[in-house]
């Protein structure tokens, strides 16, 4: 808007301001409750002016360091790989989509977008993949089922493919002799990089975050994801002490500052993303934004 | 002779796109796997089934399952909290975030307007896992800021917020919006960065004040986008937000009259009490029904806007 006076702009500024607080709020909570004296913590709560602070509970956290350590490899692996096949299947897929010489193009794209409008629920994919496909237990519970290719990103791609790329450029690889993968190798995917980028960003943030495929397929706790740990950790904190070395629990639990813990535990869980996130942010937008509007 | 011909041409046709339907085998092979066979898996709601003689070969049971979960009362109580959460979610939520947008549109500092978007997406991005720690240390009954920081020194006895239903539509409705108004906020602030200034300055001329240009300008230029996002959201209605519903409340057995939605129905009946029967006829209701809305749903965005539509 033109006309915009001072006022107006004190008063969006309060409301902005009250909103960042009310997001905020809870993760600062957090962060302070971890960094808290856990006598302080058993007297009077978790505080934002704690009485005491201290680092009780990550120095529980770093004896503990084991089972922490080998959920994060997990982690990471499976948001390493799992980003890294999903994004091949995607291209893969989306790009024959995208090529408008192609015959039944329109049934393929057809069979790939009736799986946004109706799913089986989770009664038969449950059944088939623990009962069938033996899934249940093994690491890859936590990459293939549900996450490893979205058909909306798919269609994102192809749209992405349409309009960004001039059939010309696809024509003038052929006419060097060039095969299709070489093509799409060589000549598409390097004017997709954005793209490329985005989708990738937000299919690592779904597996990073992904908790469900755990939940759903995993009952072997060596196996389980930071966000598994910290779910099996919500309800009994004594997981981290029994979990990992496996030595006496209960003498263990005894020591264990169990208030501070649950907060510093889910710091662990969280900071990667706190710290990448500002970094990223332009990709984040853009992909919402991109996703929203072109279906 | 002609024929013969025509059928060569063909298979020249298609052999130049051998390659490219090679490409696709491995993406169509894992929805066949992933997608397809569950649809057909829907089969298990119609049966009584019998782990020894699998699933083809186990007794047809006809509508049985299904008779059964709509005389228990959580059929309507599943019913009732994933429509009447998803209502008051896409209503609040649509009315926050054009506000947040226009608001966030207005303000003039680039750096202030940059922190703001950051910030507001920042809950977007974290799993339900850490949200339900950051809900367990709000309202936790010895511990949670809630009780400690602010009811106590009002001098008000803390609650046992995980044990009083009363107060779980609030929450959940809170810590939804929370987390998710930030996600619409920017689609919408995309569509107001792109309207043409010049209509802004023309209402000026005209002595238009500021509230008549968000209702003039502002409000209508935002149609599309609300009518998109809202109708979208209206398709997926008969689904919840599992994590939402199941952790943060910590599937807490006396919440479960304003917590338990289908998606966590299925999941109880499933996994806790193994009542393949019952949990894949709530399942099969959900698609069926889910399958009716998201298609009329699309077809009405095609309508208002043909190049939003999903088909």
């Amino acid at each position: 808007m033109v006309e915009n006076g001072k006022g107006f702009q004190v008063f969006a500024n309060i409301i902005m301001l009250a909103l960042t607080i009310f997001c905020l709020f809870p993760f600062v909570l957090l962060v302070v409750s971890s960094f808290t004296d856990e006598s302080t913590l058993i007297r009077n709560g978790y505080s934002l002016f704690p009485a005491k602070l201290g680092l009780d509970s990550y120095a529980y956290i770093f004896k503990k360091i084991e089972t922490i350590a080998r959920a994060y490899v997990i982690t990471i692996v499976v948001t390493v790989s799992g980003t890294l096949i999903s994004m091949m299947l995607t291209v893969l897929l989306s790009y024959p989509l995208s090529r408008r010489d192609l015959p039944h193009r329109n049934t393929f794209a057809f069979l790939v977008f009736f799986t946004m409008l109706f799913n089986g629920g989770l009664v038969p994919t449950y059944i088939m993949w623990t009962r069938y496909l033996n899934i249940d237990n093994t690491i890859w519970a936590l990459i293939v089922p549900a996450l490893l290719l979205n058909a909306f990103y798919v269609i994102m791609m192809r749209t992405y493919f349409m309009t960004s790329i001039p059939e010309e450029v696809i024509e003038a690889g052929r006419i060097d002799g060039a095969g299709e993968l070489r093509i799409l190798a060589r000549v598409v995917l390097p004017m997709s990089v954005p793209m490329v980028a985005t989708l990738s960003l937000l299919i690592g943030l779904g597996y990073w975050n992904d908790w469900r495929n755990g939940f759903y397929y995993l009952t072997d706790s060596s196996l389980f994801s930071i966000q598994n740990m910290l779910n099996t950790m919500l309800q009994d904190v004594q997981f981290l002490a029994s979990g990992g070395a496996g030595g006496n629990a209960g003498e263990i639990a005894a020591t264990m500052p169990s208030v501070g813990i649950k907060m510093a535990i889910a710091v662990v869980g969280a900071v990667p993303i706190l710290i990448v996130y500002p970094f990223f942010q332009k990709y984040f937008v853009k992909g919402i934004t991109v996703g929203a509007v072109k279906g | 002779m002609n024929a013969a011909l025509g059928t060569n041409k063909r298979k020249h046709k298609y052999k130049r796109f051998v390659p490219l339907y090679v490409m696709m085998v491995p993406g169509l092979l894992y929805l066949l796997i992933n997608n397809y066979v569950p649809m057909a898996g829907i089969i298990i709601a119609f049966k009584h089934i019998n782990w020894n003689s699998g699933i083809l070969g186990s007794p047809f049971a006809g509508l049985s399952n299904f008779e059964y979960l709509f005389k228990t009362k959580e059929a309507w109580v599943i019913t009732r909290n994933t429509l009447g959460y998803n209502v008051l979610f896409i209503v609040l939520g649509t009315v926050i975030s054009i506000g947040v947008a226009i608001l966030l549109n207005e303000i003039r500092s680039k750096f202030w307007k940059k922190s703001y978007q950051t910030v507001i997406l920042l809950p977007y991005l974290i799993s339900m896992v850490i949200v339900s720690y950051l809900v367990f240390a709000m309202l936790s009954s010895e511990s949670g800021f809630v009780n400690n920081s602010i009811l106590e020194p009002l001098g008000l006895d803390g609650l046992t917020w995980y044990t009083e239903p009363k107060y779980w539509p609030f929450i959940l409705t809170i810590v939804h919006i929370w987390k998710v108004f930030g996600y619409s906020c920017i689609i919408y602030y995309a569509t107001l960065v792109g309207i043409d200034r010049g209509y802004y300055e023309a209402a000026v001329i005209d002595g238009a004040n500021r509230w008549q240009q968000i209702v003039n300008i502002t409000l209508p230029a935002l149609k599309p986008t609300v009518i998109t996002l809202v109708l979208l959201q209206v398709g997926t209605i008969f689904y919840s937000d599992f994590g939402l519903f199941y952790q943060v409340p910590m599937d807490s057995g006396p919440l479960y009259d304003v917590t338990n939605t289908i998606d966590t129905y299925v999941y109880r009946g499933l996994i806790k009490l193994n009542d393949v029967g019952m949990s894949s006829a709530a399942g099969v209701y959900q698609s069926l029904v889910g399958f009716t809305l998201v298609y009329i749903a699309n077809r009405l965005v095609t309508r208002f806007s043909k190049e939003n539509a999903l088909f």
